[in-house]
């Protein structure tokens, strides 16, 4: 508005000569109470690759899921060539030429490849049946395009994870898609598999097509990306071109969120409670050791996908480990089930309370001695009585909001659900809790409250591991940080030398002196093949 | 001003929880008020006789729906009941045809066999791990068959079972006929073994919640076993109490009932996706569809309408949960997002 070009706003000769296929202009996003994106302006050109980085929560999925028709701004306006559009839903997303790839293809498994590559728009032939022949030739050339070889007359059920984001590809340029969305696409690939994507994504590039890479590897940014973007808690921080940029500037834009007052107390800290050596799940992560004393929180960063949530059901028994070893109060223990990790002073409070936390259609009482029914009740008859006064004791320190006991948990607001959900872990007195993202989608008084919690139950000698995507949650209530990357520990802090910088750099895996992994991606002469 | 907000919104949330949970209630208002309009057609319907006759029949229907009712809400279906039935019926018709058994043992084989049945149900479903729709669509049809087998053409007549053995049918203790006594036994005993036992609990958890379920360390396929066999061991009940009720047994006895069965179990309120639901329910649920099977000869619609009806009484009563769901839902999202 303050610079006003002198040039007639009809055919101005100074106006680039194609607007970038897609500008967003003051983008807003809400759901219920929070903010997912605010006032977000950025755009796509044609023939580059855009990074877009950001913690976790920090908007890239929504924003992901605003060009896929998924969600529709609250306000602020799309452009698509320099036109106003409205996206209404994914299907007027593909028909406006914006392909997206999610993390986790999502394809049709008994379908074959090529009827997934042309699902909703198969080719027809006369009388408007599908022209099957004419479908798989089309599918064929397509792949012979993206220079990689598939049978395309075979079902999808059993294709690896690269390969069917190869589908999904092929499924954007089947639409001549002009924007191409990758979301997280190499989360699940290995380095073999990355450089044969990244030659495919350059040579898209090269064609014109406008492509928006989101990743949590700032080397992958680096390696491939021309310009780069930073959200930072639903707000554009800088958009700048990647030469300019150092991993470390990304790094200083990724953090600094908010802060909040959280109350944690120092606790006399005691002996070991919790050992872990050489834990290894194939696939999912490798090696991990590390301790946990009574009295004190160990905070687990890490970015989505680093194998938190996995080491922490493995120590609870839900899955099984490979190799290493898990000791308890000295003891060698091997669970078989999450039974027997309760028997022996266990709890975890899981990452999804709706899905595995609270049984949403029992009372708060019923839920609290759910854990602890043979125990509370070993002769099989249940009191409705001692149920009772064994849930008001347990949830009295709680301070949950609720008309009684007898009141039904999926009428709780998502704070109180919570409390609900410690106070039924609580009740089985357990000497190790894991804490999967506690506050979660709770409002921020609900959030002081939890952390007062934790607090307290760390000073009554529980040891506690806190798992948690919030960074500067993770700072203020850890005594210990280990952060993993793709499933390895690669730092352990303490609390006085942790700082959102130096948790983040171990998050995304870069070590300042670690360059060799970044030109290894550079070379993407060899040629790909499937 | 906290206060006040509190207060405001369960009280919505309330009366509509209160309509979605009261199902007995609501079924037998709809029986009171449908009841007063078939008698003004066919004054016969208010007779003594003719209640005690509608509930000696949906005795039978409502102690299988209450095993049905079980393992639906451990989010399981049995659809081998009415194999089930109609095999206990003939096999204790025969036996005491045959004078093999006196009628006391023959009803233990009964439920014996009912028993063992429904642990075939239990171990296909819960640790060969098939799909319970599957499962018993198939014991349905090996049942059926063994029982097509062992009768061949053969008819046990009335007159083949022991003197007496069909008057416990009619017979009623201070006027209350035994059937009705035994279902109502059945009923207490189901409600205080799903309301009052750490089982109960337990079966409620694994429907409502597997993965939950899972994480809290439920043994939810043993569950899922005794749920299943107790559905075996209740229609085995219901099986010998075809043979009283009717006398007269062939290979093909009950065919057809797991429609009735699994229709008084859903208008009775327990949720097909499992979790929810009560015995009680499920035996009104029974009685409701024996009134309206009685109204309809009583006011002279062809019985072949029945069939068709059941089929919209199973849409209502399933649509109207989904309605007050999602209004509970919407009340509690609204209030969750403050």
């Amino acid at each position: 508005m303050t610079q006003t070009p002198v040039a007639p706003p009809e055919l101005g000769s100074d106006a680039p000569a194609t607007p970038p296929p897609v500008e967003l202009r003051g983008i807003s996003k809400r759901f219920a109470a929070t903010a997912a994106l605010t006032d977000v302006s950025m755009d796509l050109r044609a023939g580059e690759i855009h990074a877009l980085v950001g913690e976790n929560g920090a908007g890239k999925s929504t924003l992901v899921k605003i060009l896929a028709g998924v969600h529709q701004p609250d306000s602020g306006t799309i452009l698509l060539k320099g036109e106003p559009t409205l996206i209404h839903g994914p299907a007027q997303s593909r028909a406006l030429g914006i392909a997206v790839v999610h993390q986790e293809p999502r394809l049709f498994p008994d379908l074959t490849v090529a009827e997934n590559v042309f699902i909703g728009h198969a080719p027809s032939g006369r009388l408007g049946s599908i022209d099957w022949r004419g479908m798989r030739r089309a599918a064929q050339g397509l792949f012979a395009e993206l220079d990689v070889q598939f049978d395309v007359g075979a079902p999808v059920r059993g294709l690896s994870m690269a390969d069917q984001q190869l589908i999904e590809i092929a499924k954007a340029l089947s639409v001549d898609a002009g924007v191409l969305v990758l979301d997280e696409p190499t989360a699940s690939l290995s380095s073999h598999e990355v450089e044969r994507l990244f030659a495919i994504v350059r040579r898209l590039r090269d064609r014109g097509v406008a492509i928006l890479f989101v990743s949590h590897r700032l080397d992958e940014v680096f390696a491939l990306c021309d310009r780069a973007t930073v959200f930072r808690d639903g707000r554009h921080v800088v958009t700048a071109d990647t030469r300019e940029l150092s991993t470390a500037d990304l790094i200083r834009h990724m953090v600094g969120r908010t802060v909040s007052l959280f109350p944690k107390v120092d606790n006399p800290i005691g002996e070991v409670l919790l050992e872990v050596s050489g834990l290894t799940r194939v696939g999912v992560f490798r090696d991990v050791g590390f301790s946990v004393r009574a009295g004190e929180i160990v905070g687990l960063a890490g970015l989505v996908g680093a194998g938190r949530s996995e080491v922490a059901r493995v120590l609870f028994g839900i899955d099984r480990r490979d190799s290493g070893e898990v000791r308890l109060g000295g003891k060698l223990v091997d669970f078989a089930a999450p039974s027997d990790a309760m028997s022996e002073g266990i709890a975890y409070l899981p990452e999804d309370r709706h899905q595995e936390g609270l049984v949403l259609d029992f009372t708060i009482a019923q839920n609290v001695t759910l854990p602890i029914l043979p125990r509370l009740f070993p002769r099989l008859i249940v009191s409705g009585a001692t149920e009772r006064k064994v849930a008001e004791e347990h949830t009295e320190q709680f301070n949950v909001r609720m008309t009684g006991v007898d009141q039904e948990v999926g009428a709780l607001s998502g704070g109180n659900q919570q409390k609900v959900v410690l106070a039924k872990w609580l009740a089985s007195g357990p000497r190790v809790l894991i804490l999967d993202e506690p506050t979660r989608g709770i409002d921020i008084g609900a959030k002081v409250e939890v952390h007062r919690l934790i607090s307290e139950l760390a000073a009554k000698g529980l040891a506690i591991i806190l798992i948690s995507s919030d960074l500067p949650e993770v700072l203020a209530m850890s005594d210990r940080i280990i952060v993993l990357h793709e499933g390895r520990i690669t730092a352990e802090i303490t609390r006085d030398q942790a700082t959102q910088e130096s948790v983040m750099f171990a998050a995304t895996g870069s070590h300042r002196a670690d360059e060799g992994s970044v030109a290894a991606a550079t070379t993407a002469g060899e040629p790909p093949h499937g | 001003m906290a206060e006040a907000a509190v207060g405001a919104r369960p009280a919505r949330r309330n009366w509509l929880m209160a309509i979605g949970r009261q199902r007995e209630l609501t079924l037998v208002a709809i029986m009171f008020v449908a009841g007063a309009g078939v008698s003004m057609i066919a004054p016969q319907f208010l007779s003594v006789s003719n209640f005690s006759q509608v509930a000696v029949l949906a005795s039978i229907t409502a102690v299988a729906a209450i095993g049905e009712a079980i393992v639906i809400i451990t989010r399981g279906i049995d659809l081998s009941v009415e194999a089930m039935i109609g095999l206990v019926a003939y096999a204790v018709a025969r036996s005491l045809e045959l004078h093999a058994l006196d009628p006391v043992a023959a009803v233990a084989m009964g439920l014996g066999i009912g028993l063992v049945l429904g642990m075939v149900n239990g171990f296909v479903v819960a640790v060969l791990k098939v799909p319970a729709i599957v499962a018993t669509l198939g014991t349905l049809s090996i049942f059926r068959g063994i029982d097509y087998v062992i009768a061949g053409p053969h008819q046990v007549p009335l007159a083949g079972l022991p003197a007496g053995f069909s008057d416990v049918s009619i017979a009623d203790v201070f006027g209350i006929p035994i059937f009705v006594l035994v279902t109502v036994v059945v009923v207490v005993v189901g409600m205080v073994l799903l309301r009052s036992t750490r089982f109960g609990r337990q079966v409620y958890a694994v429907g409502s919640n597997p993965e939950a379920a899972a994480i809290l360390g439920i043994p939810s396929r043993l569950v899922v076993f005794v749920a299943f066999s107790l559905c075996g061991l209740l229609a085995g009940v219901a099986g010998v109490m075809w043979v009283m009720e009717f006398g007269t047994i062939n290979g093909t006895a009950a065919t057809g009932m797991t429609l009735a069965i699994v229709a008084a179990v859903v208008v009775g309120g327990v949720n097909t996706l499992g979790g929810s639901g009560t015995l009680a329910g499920a035996a009104i649920g029974a009685l409701f569809l024996g009134f309206i099977a009685n109204a309809l000869i009583l006011v002279g619609l062809s019985q072949f309408w029945l069939q068709a009806i059941y089929g919209v009484v199973i849409l209502v009563a399933i649509g109207s949960d989904q309605i007050i769901r999602r209004n509970v839902q919407r009340a509690n999202t609204r209030s969750g997002a403050r």
